[in-house]
């Protein structure tokens, strides 16, 4: 049997992607750099609609009994914040720079799977499309919390089709997420340049390759939650119908069994930014790079075994609760050995206050309070006195702004040079760090003490009560800072990039093979990559005369 | 690593997949064990008054088979058998195609007994659980379409072809899938 020519040969020559700018070249893009900042630009633009919906709810709450904003509208607002920022920003800021910076790290041309890369942010753009559109409809968007608890979420309660399109978004973000999660194991599994060996790849590397695999296990946990919340809508069937048996309970079950471990997909990689940056703006390596990884491998497993803390109030029972706090505790201890491994690190450094720096140095401040309020979480009393009041959401805040978002910011001031060729101006961004820090913990921290006088969240308003209209005047001045802030740093793009300094290879002297490149590299990323000897590849070429150790984990302490 | 990276790509996939496959699964199971939210309490139809094991299981047996003759067919691949492969594959296909048909018919059967998804919890998971692995089956057999239409234009002289390995692990995946869900669903019914 020979080879039968279906379709007659052609001379023209397949269309090349140019090096030009236009709009085309970049939607039909798969090289990982132009979907990096595509997932850039997605994720900016969905900050600002997230950051609006919570400003507008903060100028809601500013004084007792307010209606600025009528409840239905707040109840929907609070409900795409939450899924806007976890779905639609964290998530994609943090995958997008995994996607930009992986293959450069590991000295790759780009990642495994270049049009699945592609397929991923087409479909998570496309899911924040499905959750924007019942906004512009009749029915509103969805209004029924960020987790969507049964049976609020089923159809006899919630007719309108909000729910409906926020499980079909979710739905695809989610097949996005794995899909990318998929591709970055296979990516660092399979390109890394001769001589990088797995404990050569930066620390960045291997948090996300932690982080990926959550990708790949958690999110098919809330993809199969998601289409039998779909069934019960769309098909009347009954999973989490109470009045034909079915049990509203278990939907909180599959939720936070999904839910945790998506904690550490918003964190992780967050970690792997300040793994970067403390090292590099305190002139020594990482202190304790086996740490590190084994803390995050950790993490990584003990994410699947302790959604139950997010379930205390409804009456597990005593076992479950003991097993669920106990877990939960344990996670504090790899956390912790992060922490003394980022203050080891700088502790006796040279070290260098950049923007990046500040906002590495402001995270791990914020993240150990957030994370103090979760270690206090953990013991079920502790939550049963202050689940769904406003000590939850402070404690949210500071967990996923001030650790997960600060990480961000830290890595664009840090990695806007290689990605642009421009750096951020340092002026408008010290500026920008101060304002946002001030506006972020007047924000919330107040919160914890509202929330301790008793104050629920998600009410669209609250009776005149002591303390609490000086408290909440003193949160929303703190959003408007906040909002201020992102508007100076939006500014700093947009000067940067017409009138940035030049930044050359390697801005920050810093020793991972990114910074080899070109600033913003070629489409092949790197004309020869060299032979890989340690974690600090830029190190050796730089001082030929004194070289790592090969396996040199924990040189910070001797050199 | 020495595994290509297609074949490396279906083996996540396919390891994601499970989770989905395993809360479904577990739902099955907590719905079929809490008898006073369980199936029987409502005195509506069951897995044990509804359901045929032996006709189910010879279906089942049936797509056992195909796992087998997909296995020879990467087999045929590798020792670079052309006219075998095509062969073992156009069996699959068949055989597959059988198994989708035993599950239509069951499903035609019930829906004429009146057993609906939105019935009761049990209608709700057995379509549920079912209706996703039959899903995959489907998906499957598209593929193997392609597969042999590929084939006979004269593809996959072997002895490697990432294609044909990753698509013979998804149907094995399939298979075993399968396996759980008539033991979950048919075999703890006549327990
Ligand atoms: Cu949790």
């Amino acid at each position: 049997m020979s080879r039968i020519p279906w379709v007659p040969e052609t001379t023209e020559p397949l269309p090349r992607v140019g090096e030009s700018e236009g709009l085309l070249t970049w939607a039909a893009s798969v090289d990982h750099k132009q979907i990096g900042i595509m997932y850039f630009i997605a994720a900016l633009s969905f900050f600002c609609i997230g950051g609006l919906e919570a400003l507008l709810m903060r100028i809601q709450l500013s004084r007792p009994d307010n209606n600025f904003i009528d409840p239905e509208l707040f109840n929907q607002l609070f409900t795409m914040h939450g899924t806007t920022m976890v779905f639609l920003v964290i998530m994609p800021f943090l995958i997008g720079l995994g996607v930009y910076l992986i293959p450069l790290m590991i000295g790759a041309r780009d990642m495994a799977f270049p049009r699945l890369n592609a397929l991923s942010f087409w479909v998570v753009v496309f899911g924040g499309l499905l959750l924007y559109y019942p906004f512009i409809t009749q029915s509103g968007a969805t209004d029924v919390g960020w987790f969507a608890y049964t049976p609020l979420s089923e159809k006899p309660y919630s007719l309108n089709n909000g729910p409906t399109y926020w499980a079909l978004a979710l739905l695809c973000t989610g097949i996005g997420s794995v899909a990318s999660g998929i591709n970055n194991i296979i990516t660092i599994i399979t390109l890394r340049a001769p001589g990088m060996t797995m404990r050569r790849i930066p620390l960045f590397v291997w948090l996300l390759l932690v982080t990926s695999f959550l990708l790949a296990f958690a999110i098919p946990i809330l993809n199969a939650g998601l289409v039998t919340l779909l069934l019960d809508r769309i098909l009347e069937a009954n999973f989490f119908a109470p009045s034909s048996g079915g049990s509203a309970i278990l939907w909180q079950n599959v939720f936070w069994g999904f839910g945790h471990p998506e904690v550490y997909i918003l964190v992780l990689p967050a970690f792997a930014i300040i793994c970067e940056v403390i090292p590099v703006f305190s002139r020594q390596p990482i202190f304790g790079y086996g740490f590190m990884v084994g803390s995050a491998i950790a993490i990584g497993l003990l994410a699947f075994g302790v959604w139950g803390h997010h379930m205390f109030a409804v009456g597990l029972g005593v076992p479950f609760n003991t097993y669920f706090s106990l877990a939960s505790m344990l996670i504090a201890v790899p956390t912790g050995v992060k922490i003394f491994t980022w203050i080891a690190t700088m502790w006796g450094g040279k070290i260098y206050f950049a923007t990046a720096m500040m906002f590495a140095t402001a995270f791990v401040i914020e993240f150990v309070i957030g994370g103090l309020s979760g270690v206090a979480f953990a013991a079920a009393p502790l939550t049963w006195q202050l689940t769904d009041s406003y000590f939850v959401v402070a404690h949210i805040h500071y967990v996923l702004f001030g650790g997960s978002m600060f990480a961000i910011f830290a890595g664009i001031y840090y990695w806007f040079p290689k990605w642009t060729g421009r750096m951020l101006s340092e002026r408008i961004g010290k500026c920008h760090f101060w304002l946002m820090l001030i506006g972020f913990n007047l924000t919330f921290l107040f919160q914890h003490m509202v929330g301790l006088l008793g104050m629920p969240r998600r009410v669209y308003t609250y009776p005149d009560l002591p303390s609490w209209n000086w408290l909440n005047l003193l949160s929303t001045i703190g959003a408007c800072v906040l909002g201020f802030s992102v508007l100076i740093f939006i500014f700093n793009i947009f000067f940067s990039l017409r009138k940035g300094k030049i930044a050359g290879n390697n801005p920050w002297n810093a020793w991972t093979l990114e910074w080899l490149a070109a600033s913003p590299p070629p489409v092949h990323n790197f004309d020869e990559v060299p032979r890989i000897h340690s974690a600090r590849p830029l190190w050796d070429l730089a001082h030929p005369d004194m070289p790592d150790e090969p396996e040199s984990f924990n040189t910070g302490v001797t050199r | 690593m020495n595994i290509e990276k297609n074949k490396l790509l279906m083996m996540f996939f396919l390891a994601s997949e499970s989770m989905f496959f395993i809360v479904l699964i577990l739902t099955y199971a907590y719905y079929r064990s809490t008898a006073a939210v369980g199936f029987e309490s409502t005195g509506g139809p069951t897995a044990l008054t509804s359901l045929n094991p032996i006709r189910t299981g010879i279906f089942t047996l049936i797509l056992i088979l195909s796992s087998f003759t997909v296995w020879l067919g990467v087999k045929s691949l590798k020792s670079k058998r052309h006219s075998m492969l095509c062969f073992w594959l156009f069996i699959t296909i068949v055989l597959g195609a059988l198994f989708l048909y035993g599950q239509g018919t069951e499903w035609w059967g019930m829906i004429k007994q009146d057993i609906t998804i939105s019935r009761d919890l049990f209608g709700t998971t057995f379509y549920t659980l079912t209706g996703f692995h039959g899903f995959h089956v489907t998906v499957g057999l598209i593929m193997l379409l392609i597969l042999f239409g590929l084939a006979l234009a004269g593809d996959f002289r072997g002895p490697k072809s990432a294609g044909i390995e990753s698509i013979s692990l998804y149907w094995h995946f399939v298979d075993v899938v399968w396996i759980v869900v008539y033991s979950v669903i048919y075999l703890w019914a006549v327990l």
